[in-house]
């Protein structure tokens, strides 16, 4: 098991660098970063320009570019964003930690909701519940998380208000303008509406899998076979049934985590939320390549270790796949 | 003594009366039809011009009201044709993309399944890896890049053309239809009647394409189905951000409509974004509805004797 | 006479499908004793299987399951669910065809037997563990203590078979029920599977049901049998008797379509089997019997004793005496 874990990681070195790569690649050619310099700094000197290029690697050769910008990287010898004056590490932490907040949160909540009600569901196929909780699973996954964001927005913002005369729920922000300390009352308050709209997504996409995933097991022999030891239901169910069922659905969980990430970035952008969502489109926006490069190698890296955790668990829960 | 013929049913013929067991199903569908039909037509169904106003001199920002039934946008036009264009556009892009990513799709899929090895394993990873990229990321970095290369913009066409997009969401498209088929070939390559064909002496191209993936078609159709919601929710998510197909002529899209609905939830004018957002809405949920009641119809293990 | 100790008496299985009424079980009835293995012979879609099943109380809800099954005195049919489970696992116990299937991919063989033990009976931890790999031995697998903790796909076929069986008889139930358990097992280890299966009966006096399509398992382990076809049974007694002079002509065929010494051609039985949506009315056989009369295909033939054999069919007599009609 050891090994295999060990065996799995790895090869992610090398895919990290190698996509890392292709990603400088990629937003060499697609943001153009020295035109967008060009663009932000429209007086920047011939000299200025040069200094630019050489931080970040855009040299004329690509290999020999990206080695370059590689070694800046890891000596965290990281340059100033595009108008030359922001640090890009505060910043890209604070984004960073205000969606981990979201995030987490959002998925804890989500995962737990969505896998009861899957379960709840696939107890009686066909039936009245199971029916309901379907449809109200497909609007919720038919809803991108825009739309939602927007309806929420709305009722909270502009009819509540209007209706009770006080804001609920905030709708933009981490803390109201001019907050400054820690608030724990107040931060969950303005991360309500964002993590409410992010979690429905994902309670949309788990209670599904669960459902189909626990049917199909559900339907197994072993299943039969536990039900002729005499067990209970619940307890067949439970250590059977959703035992084994959990097993696709923890693998698509954790390659889904992309998924959820992007409903992330849609919905911060949307609540004026400053996490990565708007750190990233602001960026891609204006064509930062100092922004954008140490981000883009976060979400690779965390992708990455997705991937790889998600090996690694559906081998501890299936041992049918340790066999290589 | 005579054997009676009984009535047994085909496996089409199964899955289409399964299908239309699901009644959400069959009512979306009809739902769909007439949303289609309504918008196919539209030249006939709209009752202004794209880009026309309403009124001369134009009324921006009218309420809905017998002169534009869904009022009227920041520059008087009518929110009602608007859309039915929009939705064409949308449709339009939807479709195509998914026909293209199904078609890619199955191909590399089914060689991958089939043929197993190294070239199984490279798709695998590729894919796996960049489906688990977030989505907007992928998307917009992807865009750009594609949109760069000197050749593909001109073959192609500029990356804000309505081309441009259909090819990115192929380009997109592909890899979840490519694990589908792959997934589907793998169960299906060890079947018995594979193995017969191959006994019998046919070639692996013979075998994919009239055995494997005629075997296939209930998956494949259920892909098509996501595709073309999928296509369609992607274009709208670009276009929200500014990113998606403009033509400078006024036409419009879905996902422009929706984009739009953006500033209304702060000015009050909430027909600029009910009614766009409504339909998006609604056209997800009939197309989820079917490919799932498609699922379902055509799984032969979900046989509850009912 | 041994006493019965399961009885079922005009046991009727239906399910409702989409395509009808299908009638699986259509009136049987079958007496279990102690110390014996009862053979049950039939092609598939005879109600071999379904019939125990429904005994067990493992039919699917849209099974319709009417009759009589009493267990140890207890009568199961109607009873409320809570006495049928605790019945399960520790009176009456079942080994399915499939033991790969049949196993928990995912968890420990040892884990899933001490399952077994722990549901019934209140041994810990560390002495269900204990009893799990004495079983395991008992069942003739090497280094049980060792396998116990391997999972199911480490075993090949035969040694998975004598797992599902070790966690079968861990609580010494009255009554086995081997549903084909050698059916998807090669043939030399299905004669093993055979010895283990005896060897249990022989060492705690266990009931065996042995469910099969082959003859040459009856024939081998069996002490008494139980034909069944299209969902009746249609002749039962001593397996010594009914191969010595079967009567029903259902029973007469398949015996001469075994291959034996001096065979040139094999000598299926004609027709097919029966739809059981729309069974035929009379004698579940009638359509296919060679010697069959007007009487046969409108009247239910019943079961009558005839020496030591109990024949469902009006011409029973006259075969068994004459051979010939």
């Amino acid at each position: 098991m050891f090994r295999f874990a060990l065996r799995r990681a790895a090869w992610a070195v090398p895919t990290l660098v190698l996509v890392t790569f292709l990603v400088y690649i990629a937003l060499r050619l697609g943001t153009d970063p020295v035109a967008s310099y060009m663009k932000s700094n429209p007086r920047a000197t011939h000299s200025k320009i040069e200094q630019y290029k050489k931080l970040n690697g855009l040299g004329t050769n690509y290999v020999a570019g990206y080695f370059s910008w590689l070694k800046n990287f890891v000596t965290f010898n990281w340059p100033k964003s595009i108008k030359g004056r922001r640090d890009v590490w505060p910043e890209l932490k604070d984004a960073l930690a205000n969606s981990a907040r979201l995030g987490i949160v959002a998925t804890v909540v989500g995962i737990a909701v969505g896998l009861g009600i899957g379960i709840f569901a696939a107890l009686k196929p066909g039936g009245r519940r199971d029916v309901s909780v379907n449809t109200i699973a497909f609007i919720g996954i038919s809803i991108p998380p825009y739309i939602s964001a927007v309806l929420f927005q709305l009722i909270f913002a502009v009819y509540w208000s209007r209706w009770f005369g006080h804001t609920l729920f905030p709708t933009s922000g981490v803390y109201p303008p001019g907050q400054d300390g820690f608030n724990l009352v107040l931060m969950l308050k303005h991360m309500a509406l964002p993590t409410i709209v992010v979690a429905i997504q994902i309670i949309a996409v788990y209670s599904r899998y669960m459902r189909s995933s626990l049917l199909e097991v559900l339907n197994s022999d072993f299943m039969r076979t536990a039900r002729s030891k005499g067990l209970s239901e619940f307890s067949v169910l439970m250590k059977h049934g959703v035992r084994n069922a959990l097993i696709p659905v923890v693998t698509i969980g954790a390659l889904d985590i992309g998924g959820i990430v992007g409903g992330l970035i849609i919905t911060e952008n949307i609540f004026d939320y400053p996490g990565t969502g708007k750190y990233f489109l602001s960026a891609f926006g204006t064509g930062d390549f100092p922004l954008l490069m140490p981000f883009m190698v976060i979400v690779v890296f965390s992708v990455l270790l997705f991937n790889l955790i998600a090996d690694i668990s559906y081998a501890w829960l299936d041992p049918r796949i340790r066999l290589d | 003594m005579t054997d009676e013929l009984i009535k047994t049913y085909s496996p089409k013929q199964l899955a289409w009366k399964r299908f239309i067991g699901h009644k959400a199903a069959v009512i979306c569908s009809v739902v769909l039809s007439i949303m289609v039909l309504l918008v196919v037509f539209s030249h006939l169904t709209a009752r202004y011009g794209v880009n026309e106003a309403v009124k001369l001199p134009p009324n921006s920002f009218l309420p809905p009201q017998k002169l534009a039934w869904f009022g009227t946008d920041d520059i008087g036009r009518d929110v009602y044709s608007r859309l039915l264009f929009g939705t064409r556009v949308s449709l339009l892009i939807g479709l195509f993309s998914a026909v293209i990513s199904v078609g890619v799709g199955c191909v590399i899929g089914a060689v991958a399944g089939f043929r197993g090895g190294r070239f199984d394993d490279v798709v695998m990873r590729v894919t796996d890896l960049f489906l688990a990229f977030p989505f907007l990321v992928a998307l917009l970095v992807l865009r750009n890049m594609l949109g760069a290369v000197g050749w593909i913009t001109v073959i192609i066409g500029d990356k804000s053309s309505l081309r441009f997009i259909i090819f990115l969401l192929s380009v997109f498209g592909w890899m979840g239809v490519a694990r589908i088929v792959r997934g589907q070939v793998l169960a299906l390559k060890e079947r018995e009647f594979v193995e017969a064909a191959r006994a019998a002496g046919a070639s692996r191209r013979y075998i994919i394409m009239r055995h494997l993936l005629p075997n296939s078609v209930g998956p494949i159709m259920v892909a098509l189905t996501f595709s073309i919601v999928g296509a369609i929710s992607a274009e709208a998510t670009l276009s929200f951000f500014g990113y998606g197909p403009q033509a400078g002529d006024g036409s419009t899209s879905l996902g422009i409509m929706v984009g739009a609905a953006k500033g209304a939830v702060q000015t009050g004018f909430w027909w600029i974004a009910v009614f766009p957002c409504v339909t998006l809405v609604l056209i997800s949920l009939c197309i989820n509805f079917i490919g799932d009641a498609l699922r379902d119809a055509t799984d032969p293990r979900l046989d509850q004797g009912k | 006479m041994t006493e019965s100790v399961l009885s079922i008496r005009n046991l009727a299985v239906t399910f409702n499908t989409q395509m009808g009424e299908l009638r699986a079980v259509r009136g049987v009835d079958v007496d279990v004793r102690a110390g014996e293995i009862l053979g049950v012979v039939g092609e598939s879609g005879s109600g071999k299987s379904v019939s125990f099943l429904a005994a067990m109380g493992l039919l699917p809800n849209s099974a319709i399951v009417t009759g009589s099954v009493v267990l140890d005195g207890v009568e199961l049919i109607g009873a409320k669910p809570k006495v049928v489970r605790s019945m399960r696992g520790r009176l009456m116990s079942m080994v399915f065809q499939d033991p790969l299937s049949a196993l928990n991919p995912v968890q420990r063989v040892g884990d899933q037997i001490v399952e077994m033990i722990q549901s019934h009976q209140s041994l810990d931890d560390r002495a269900a563990a204990k009893r799990a790999v004495e079983l395991l031995e008992i069942v003739g697998i090497p280094q049980p203590d060792e396998r116990a903790r391997q999972y199911p796909h480490e075993f090949s076929g035969g040694m998975r078979q004598r797992v599902v069986i070790a966690m079968a008889i861990a609580n010494n139930p009255k009554v086995l029920i081997a549903d084909e358990p050698t059916t998807a097992l090669d043939v030399t280890v299905q004669a093993q599977i055979l010895e283990v299966i005896q060897r249990v009966q022989q060492t705690f006096g266990t009931a065996v049901v042995l469910i099969t399509h082959d003859l040459g398992v009856i024939a081998r382990v069996a002490d008494s049998v139980n034909v069944m076809y299209a969902g009746r049974n249609v002749e039962s007694g001593s397996v010594q008797s009914l191969f010595d002079h079967p009567s029903h002509p259902y029973t007469r065929g398949l015996l001469s379509s075994l291959p034996h010494e001096g065979t040139e051609r094999l000598q299926p039985i004609a027709g097919f089997p029966p739809n059981m949506l729309a069974p035929p009315p009379g004698c579940g056989f009638a359509p296919r019997c060679p010697h069959a009369l007007e009487v046969c295909s409108s009247e239910l033939p019943a079961l009558r004793q005839f020496g030591d054999l109990q024949t469902a069919c009006v011409l029973a007599e006259q075969l068994r005496i004459g051979g010939n009609v």
